[in-house]
């Protein structure tokens, strides 16, 4: 049954990564690419890690993506030129990915892993505890430090973006909140008498 | 028989049964809760509501359902087809999905997990996805400003949503529906649950719920003064019965939130009293009744002031709050009401 699961995810995310980039239509893709993310999400549940697949789809498609699609929806770009562009690029970027990939292979067809290594490796799914407690013992207690930094570093970047984007214009009107909310109906607004025919 | 049901064909039955056991729960109410809430809402206007089809018009509902599924499907020339139907049906089925977690009673629940409110809040940030495909796949002005508007305020109050969870899932040590209801029981019946020491936060959970299924007084999706109807403009029959089946199921699950979270699910309020799966419909169906209510008497928010209060008030508010809950549980202050856990509840 989890075999089956584990192919069908598979061929989910590879086929969403496929789509995301032969796609004509910047949107699809980017549908394409949360298909991905969710089959990704299915196979960190088989894996027995429930709490990174459920931040997986928290994080990435609940909000990463939506901007993506948000930034896609807007931009009034012709990708097909634009690809068509690329496409004069194609042989360096082909020799860019097979330098790569030879790589890869170089490294790991001669990969012997050390026999302390390997007793030190940690077992995926904890017998002991969920892994969503493992989880937060090893990012709070162990690596607290380093965990803390990456929260500065992520700050650093949310005020830099807000830095870049910030105007104070003053041409504006602004509507100052308390003094709105402090108004009450007698000082807003007066109830006169009409006589019929004879307006005010 | 027994060992029938321990193979896995034997398994695969029953689930397939939990299943469309939870499904016809949730499609049934689903029927006589659009009902509930037109009637509610007219009584307040001083209208009789539906009242012509069955009993009190108690099968309007039914006709209306009916009514949809048998008219045309339009599609507009410039739509993209596929996605255009695909944004309906996102959001019915990630609206039924969520329920797969939810529990009625002790261990009624079809899939006991232990990241399950994390699920419920994956797919509810899913949501918004069935509304900006819908929005964008129409390809016309007025449906795709109602879906930018939309997944801008539900992305937003999805952040105070999950401050507010996080608190409470410090108070019990648990990811889990059981455990956070188990955690809940206590000496004192209905002042042993959640609400009382997280008292400010039913508010907000109750308000960024409203915000977070488009339900007035945030309905600006689909304000129809100045946007016809949002992103469900371009819409008809089954689509659009799906949109709306989907809206009003995310609903439920919201009022089935609130209960499991803050109103010891299927506890019963009064100490001796049998807990059971009665108690937690009757309160799904109390907070339906609120949400009717809140339809029905306040006026519609503006988008500038629906932003301000998602980021500039319940943000830092319901921050501060995961602060004080984490210290009041690790200080056990307040006699261990933020940490269920040390008192054994």
């Amino acid at each position: 049954m989890s075999v089956f699961a584990f192919y069908l995810f598979a061929i989910c995310v590879i086929t969403g990564g496929l789509f995301t980039v032969i796609s004509r239509q910047p949107v699809h893709s980017v549908l394409w690419l949360i298909l991905s993310f969710i089959s990704a999400a299915g196979l960190f549940v088989l894996l027995g890690a429930e709490f990174v697949a459920m931040l997986l789809i928290i994080v990435y498609v609940g909000a990463v993506a939506v901007l993506f699609l948000f930034v896609v929806m807007m931009l009034d770009v012709d990708f097909a030129e634009l690809k068509a562009e690329m496409a004069r690029y194609m042989p360096l970027a082909l020799l860019i990915g097979l330098v790569i990939l030879m790589q890869l292979a170089m490294a790991f067809g001669v990969w012997e892993s050390n026999a302390a290594a390997e007793s030190l490796r940690m077992q995926v799914i904890p017998t002991d505890r969920h892994n969503t407690e493992a989880l937060g013992l090893i990012l709070y207690d162990q690596y607290f430090l380093l965990f803390q930094l990456a929260g500065l570093i992520l700050l650093v970047a949310m005020i830099g973006a807000i830095v870049l984007t910030l105007r104070h214009r003053t041409d504006i009107k602004r509507q100052n909140i308390v003094a709105q909310m402090m108004r009450d109906p007698a000082k807003a607004m007066e109830l006169k008498d009409v006589k019929p025919g004879q307006g005010l | 028989m027994a060992d029938f049901f321990s193979t896995p064909g034997g398994i695969a039955v029953l689930i397939l049964a939990q299943v469309l056991a939870v499904v016809a729960f949730v499609m049934i109410s689903l029927l006589f809760l659009v009902y509930g809430d037109r009637k509610i809402w007219a009584a307040v206007q001083m209208r009789r509501g539906p009242n012509v089809v069955g009993v009190y018009g108690i099968l309007q509902s039914v006709a209306d359902a009916l009514k949809y599924v048998v008219k045309e499907v339009v599609i507009p020339a410039g739509a993209d087809r596929t996605v255009f139907m695909l944004a309906p049906l996102t959001s019915f089925v990630l609206a039924m999905v969520a329920w797969a977690v939810i529990p009625f009673n002790d261990g009624w629940v079809l899939s006991d997990i232990n990241v399950a409110i994390l699920y419920v809040f994956a797919v509810s940030s899913l949501e918004v996805y069935g509304v900006i495909m819908g929005g964008w796949a129409s390809n016309s002005k007025y449906p795709f400003l109602g879906s930018l508007r939309s997944a801008a305020q539900m992305i937003s109050y999805e952040v105070s949503i999950g401050l507010i969870i996080i608190g409470v899932i410090i108070s019990t040590g648990s990811m889990n529906f059981g455990d956070i209801v188990r955690a809940q029981d206590g000496d004192f019946g209905f002042f042993s649950w959640y609400w009382l020491p997280h008292f400010p936060m039913v508010f907000l959970f109750f308000i960024s719920a409203l915000a977070e299924t488009n339900r007035p007084p945030f309905d600006l999706p689909e304000a129809e003064s100045e946007l016809v109807a949002g992103y469900q403009v371009e819409y008809s029959a089954t689509p659009f019965l799906l949109f709306m089946a989907g809206e009003y199921i995310a609903i439920f699950l919201m009022c089935a939130l609130t209960s499991l979270l803050f109103f010891g699910g299927w506890l019963s309020p009064i100490p001796g009293l049998p807990d059971g799966v009665l108690w937690m419909v009757g309160k799904m169906a109390f907070f339906f009744f609120i949400f009717a209510m809140v339809k029905a008497i306040t006026p519609r928010y503006r988008y500038d002031q629906l932003m301000r209060l998602g980021w500039k008030v319940f943000l830092p508010f319901s921050l501060v709050w995961v602060v004080f809950v984490s210290f009041a549980a690790k200080f056990d202050w307040f006699w261990g009401a933020f940490a269920r856990w040390t008192t054994g509840g």
